[in-house]
């Protein structure tokens, strides 16, 4: 007996009324209410019974409700298919998925077809081959016949379906030739060949449904239909380049990507995406000494199987700006040397400085991998300094919240636990660009449930509808009082989800605003129970949750120092003039950004896609970055280079190789190396860390200056982005609303194509 | 200056040459374009809205369905749309509509590019539509077609006259073929023509009168045009047949 998983059924009724507030302009800027009204009002479907079928004589138990293609998998039977995808809505138009039902007149589409107790269901038989065999002849008759120079080749589902249910030769012999559709402007990720278009309205599904930009569509009819926004539009989203996963064809490619590599010249390795903190499962294929593409990869926990654009397409920015080779400041220029030079630079520097204890100070940035801050952090402590700081506002003080308890800056809540919260109620943060696969998850819980959201912060385009409280702290006593609309939805919620904004700790209302949340939490009972923790931080970095975890914080002594020595671990985000003057400063990373300017000495570290290392994502989940390609020049792991300094400086690390210093993760917090696994903390702990928190912020005034949202530009945020070309048109194309060039390009490029 | 114009068509030809593309065979959609392109008579800044009276009706409208499904009056409010803005639904009338409802737009663009009978490019002031499928072409409506062509002085299908008074276009069954062959004009059928009752149709509409639409063979509806054959006797009136109570 096999059994399946329940609730991709209940992602079925497709006539939902998709609306946001964006694509309604000047209907209704105050209605917050009226926008969640305008949802469906089914909540997800119960589950119900379990059914049993035959499949190829092959028994099989699915829920009641399941779509007779995934019990036939379910068997163990493939089905072909094109506009079937289980994470959107059933369309049912491809036609691919017939099967053959006992007693059934005709071959039945099997995706848009609910599994039937008793039924006899048969896959491989004369009628299914022909029925397939007839659809695919219709499918390829307007399809082109490019695949040469179709970059889909060799991963379209198309060209593996025809080479089981195509034909040899063609019935069609039109005069007027195959339909030609011309070719649309997504922008300048999503590249479009519509000829290819099957018309499966995968991507349109995923558009309105996922990513909230339902400006995209069908329009026309019959042979004329085609996929487009009618008007002349990009496809702004940060999710876009999903869609080119799940066009089955060659219609939506990538346009970064374009004519860049064949897929079986690639070599795949499995890693974990480290732009944002939500710790996106990836595929990082590579050919050579080039990382070619990112590619998601399926974790129901984390990403389910979407990653951002920016996960998706920053990795050309691993090409540029690259530090190479260690540097030394002589004057007003950097000077190539060899590692020993560099490291015996630094001891001198160290040195010269003059600088004792506390006046060493190692800055955290956001690019730091777990591994490489335990070593900083045992380096610097071994030479007498609690100094650590983190390279973001106020990194340089210990955070309000506190780090003793994990639960004070972790997302509790976890990533899947945001489709269980009835209420939600955000803080100082925009989901959409801070974690913008997290995000669709909210959404896809805004469609389906009765979902209400508060958003208390700068006015943002979530992509669903949300309750705007107001801008600053005084609104969140008002949602703790119970005031209100969506105060009072709050008190009622049985599954309420406060989500913090990491940049609300970075504020100088961070306290007073935590304080409040404390306050709220303390005062829901439904909020903290052994079964369900709302109190989520988001956090948007991906290394803070690891320096957290491992006390990367300052002694209150240390705070006060004025440094003379500062170590930048991947600090770009630095402000040049809390540098003091004559401080000696080194800058370890993988490009040559801010940090390097600043620094007397540079050494080149190595970017995500280069290392193995430990990541720690926003719920504390452990995970394992996989090197896909090597360092580039003279650049090494970054731990490596921390552990060669140790030696260099007199204070030796005691670990040689990657497990060893894995060993010593373990001592500091054993999380770090249970891969894969969140660990909860229990209600009761997590109470206590609220009590602290609310002792430490116990006097706190509320000044009242407005929550900013941290991220103004979603495609540029991190070195890696900032040097990525593609985030550039991005920005252009998405945040600027220019006219990138690219579309002119297009028009006039076809040729040299073909 | 001569010289550098030389240069720059040159510059243009070879463009061109390399931006030849690679199919052969051009975009050929049956009826119309299915994408929006901006003109100087349709594009999303001409402003449109509703009448006060086409207010009221849409509102009439929007009140036969259920509140949360408000999009369904979404086909009755682009008609009413394309009414009042002469016959055809410009980018604006979609956009307003869209805006009514609290659709986004794109839900409206697929109606409206998916029914033919609203039209997405201006038409003229008489908007005459000949029916050419197969009972009507059994019944000489190519004969039909090609009239009213010649007499509006060679139109092809799907132009206007120069003046602005007609746009003629084929369409399928209208439902009327037991009068075949018919053409529309307008919301108005005219049924059982011939060329000649055609070029007076045509003319009638032509001088600014509207000719009485129905049959033009004479017939009252849709009976034997060789006289009854059954049902001859006089239909007999209420009560007739009844008991004296009844009578």
């Amino acid at each position: 007996m096999l059994r399946i998983a329940a609730g991709r059924a209940a992602a079925r009724s497709s006539s939902r009324p998709i609306v946001n507030a964006k694509s309604v302009p000047g209907v209704c800027s105050s209605c917050s209410t009226n926008r969640s009204a305008r949802r469906n009002f089914s909540s997800s479907s119960s589950r119900q019974a379990d059914i049993t079928l035959t499949v190829d004589g092959k028994e099989v138990t699915v829920p009641q409700g399941t779509a007779l293609i995934q019990a036939c998998e379910a068997a163990g039977a493939t089905i072909p298919r094109f506009c079937y995808h289980d994470r959107l809505a059933i369309a049912g138009n491809c036609r691919m998925c017939l099967v053959e039902v006992e007693r059934s007149p005709k071959p039945v589409a099997s995706c848009a077809m609910p599994a039937m107790p008793g039924s006899k269901v048969f896959t491989n038989t004369p009628l299914v081959h022909e029925a397939r065999e007839g659809v695919m002849e219709f499918l390829l008759a307007n399809h082109p016949l490019d695949c040469p120079i179709c970059d889909q080749g060799g991963e379209c589902d198309l060209q593996d379906q025809s080479m089981r249910y195509g034909s040899d030769r063609t019935r069609f012999h039109e005069i007027t030739g195959k339909r030609a559709v011309e070719n649309k402007d997504l922008g300048p990720l999503v590249k479009t060949v519509m000829t290819r278009c099957i018309q499966c309205t995968r991507c349109i599904r995923f558009a309105n449904e996922v990513a909230g930009v339902e400006e995209l569509g069908s329009t026309g009819r019959g042979n004329d239909l085609q996929i487009g926004m009618y008007v002349e539009k990009t496809m702004d989203s940060e999710l876009s380049g999903n869609v080119v996963d799940l066009c089955p064809v060659g219609a939506l490619t990538s346009k970064p990507y374009a004519f860049h590599a064949r897929p079986w010249e690639l070599k795949n390795t499995e890693s974990v995406d480290v732009l944002d903190a939500v710790g996106s499962n990836i595929r990082v294929d590579s050919r050579g000494l080039q990382v070619m593409r990112i590619q998601p990869r399926v974790n129901d926990d984390v990403n389910e199987e979407w990653i951002s654009d920016k996960t998706r397409y920053a990795h050309d920015g691993l090409r540029f700006q690259r530090l190479t080779t260690p540097l030394i400041r002589e004057g007003d220029r950097f000077v190539p040397a060899n590692w020993e030079e560099a490291l015996t630079a630094i001891a001198d520097g160290l040195k010269a400085s003059g600088a004792q204890d506390n006046e060493i100070q190692a800055v955290a940035g956001h690019l730091a991998d777990t591994e490489s801050l335990v070593a900083l952090k045992d380096l610097v402590n071994r030479l007498g300094s609690d100094n650590l700081i983190l390279d973001q506002q106020l990194g340089d003080k210990a955070p309000v919240n506190g780090i003793d308890i994990r639960s004070n800056y972790l997302f509790n809540s976890t990533i899947p636990g945001v489709e269980h919260a009835d209420v939600i109620l955000l803080v100082g943060t925009n989901p959409r660009h801070e974690a913008a696969v997290m995000n669709s998850r909210i959404r896809k819980s805004w469609m389906h449930t009765p979902l209400e959201v508060g958003l208390i912060g700068e006015q943002v385009d979530t992509a669903y509808g949300y309750s705007y409280l107001g801008p600053d702290a005084r609104a969140l006593a008002d949602v703790v009082a119970g005031k209100g609309d969506f105060g009072a939805k709050f008190k009622a919620a049985k599954k309420p989800l406060v989500i913090v904004g990491s940049a609300v700790t970075e504020h100088a209302d961070g306290a007073g605003v935590l304080k409040a949340v404390a306050k709220l939490v303390q005062g829901h009972k439904a909020m903290l129970t052994p079964e369900w923790n709302g109190f989520s931080i988001l956090q948007r970095v991906a290394s803070r949750p690891a320096a957290y975890d491992i006390g990367w914080t300052p002694s209150k002594a240390a705070s006060q120092t004025t440094p003379k020595f500062i170590y930048l671990l991947n600090a770009d985000e630095v402000d040049p003039k809390s540098i003091p003057q004559n401080t000696f400063v080194v800058y370890q990373g993988h490009h040559g950004d801010v940090g390097a300017q600043l620094a007397d000495v540079c050494l080149p570290g190595a970017a995500y896609t280069e290392k193995s290392t430990t990541w720690i994502n926003t719920e504390g989940r452990s995970q394992l970055g996989r090197t896909a390609v090597p360092p580039p020049g003279a650049s090494r792991e970054d731990w490596k280079i921390i552990r060669a300094l140790s030696e260099v400086v007199g204070q030796p690390l005691p670990y040689d190789e990657v497990l060893a210093l894995r060993d010593r993760m373990w001592e500091i917090s054993p999380s770090l190396v249970r891969y894969d696994v969140t660990e909860p903390v229990t209600s009761d702990i997590a109470l206590a860390g609220l009590k602290t928190l609310s002792s430490r912020t116990a006097g706190v005034a509320i000044s009242g200056v407005p929550l900013k949202k941290p991220i103004s530009n979603f495609y540029m945020t991190d070195p890696i982005s900032r040097a990525s070309v593609t985030m550039a048109q991005c920005t252009r194309a998405f945040v600027k609303g220019e006219n990138y060039g690219f579309s002119e390009e297009e028009k006039t490029g076809q040729a040299s194509y073909a | 200056m001569l010289v550098r114009q030389v240069a720059r068509l040159a510059a243009a030809a070879q463009r061109r040459v390399s931006a030849r593309a690679l199919h052969a065979s051009a975009s050929r959609p049956s009826d119309a374009l299915f994408v929006h392109r901006d003109t100087p008579y349709n594009n999303s800044k001409i402003p449109f809205s509703f009448t006060p009276e086409n207010m009221k009706r849409a509102e009439t409208i929007i009140a036969r369905y259920p509140p949360q499904y408000k999009k369904a009056a979404v086909i009755p409010l682009l008609d009413l749309g394309q009414r009042q803005n002469k016959g055809w639904t410009s980018i604006s009338v979609m956009n307003y509509v869209a805006k009514l409802l609290e659709l986004p737009p794109m839900r409206v663009y697929e109606v409206a590019t998916f029914y033919t009978m609203f039209n997405r490019e201006p038409i003229a002031e008489n908007f005459v539509q000949v029916c050419t499928t197969t009972p009507c072409m059994l019944r000489g409506s190519t004969e039909i077609l090609n009239t009213v062509c010649e007499h509006l002085g060679g139109l092809k299908v799907g132009d206007s006259t120069k003046d602005g008074k007609f746009t003629v276009i084929e369409v399928e069954c209208q439902g009327a073929c037991s009068n075949a062959p018919m053409m529309a004009v307008n919301d108005d059928f005219y049924e059982d023509l011939t060329p000649k009752t055609t070029k007076a149709i045509l003319d009638a509409f032509a001088s600014g009168k509207k000719p009485k639409p129905g049959p033009q063979s004479g017939r009252h509806t849709s009976e034997n045009s060789a006289g009854l054959t059954a049902l001859t006797s006089k239909p007999y009136g209420p009560g007739e047949h009844c008991q004296p109570d009844f009578q």
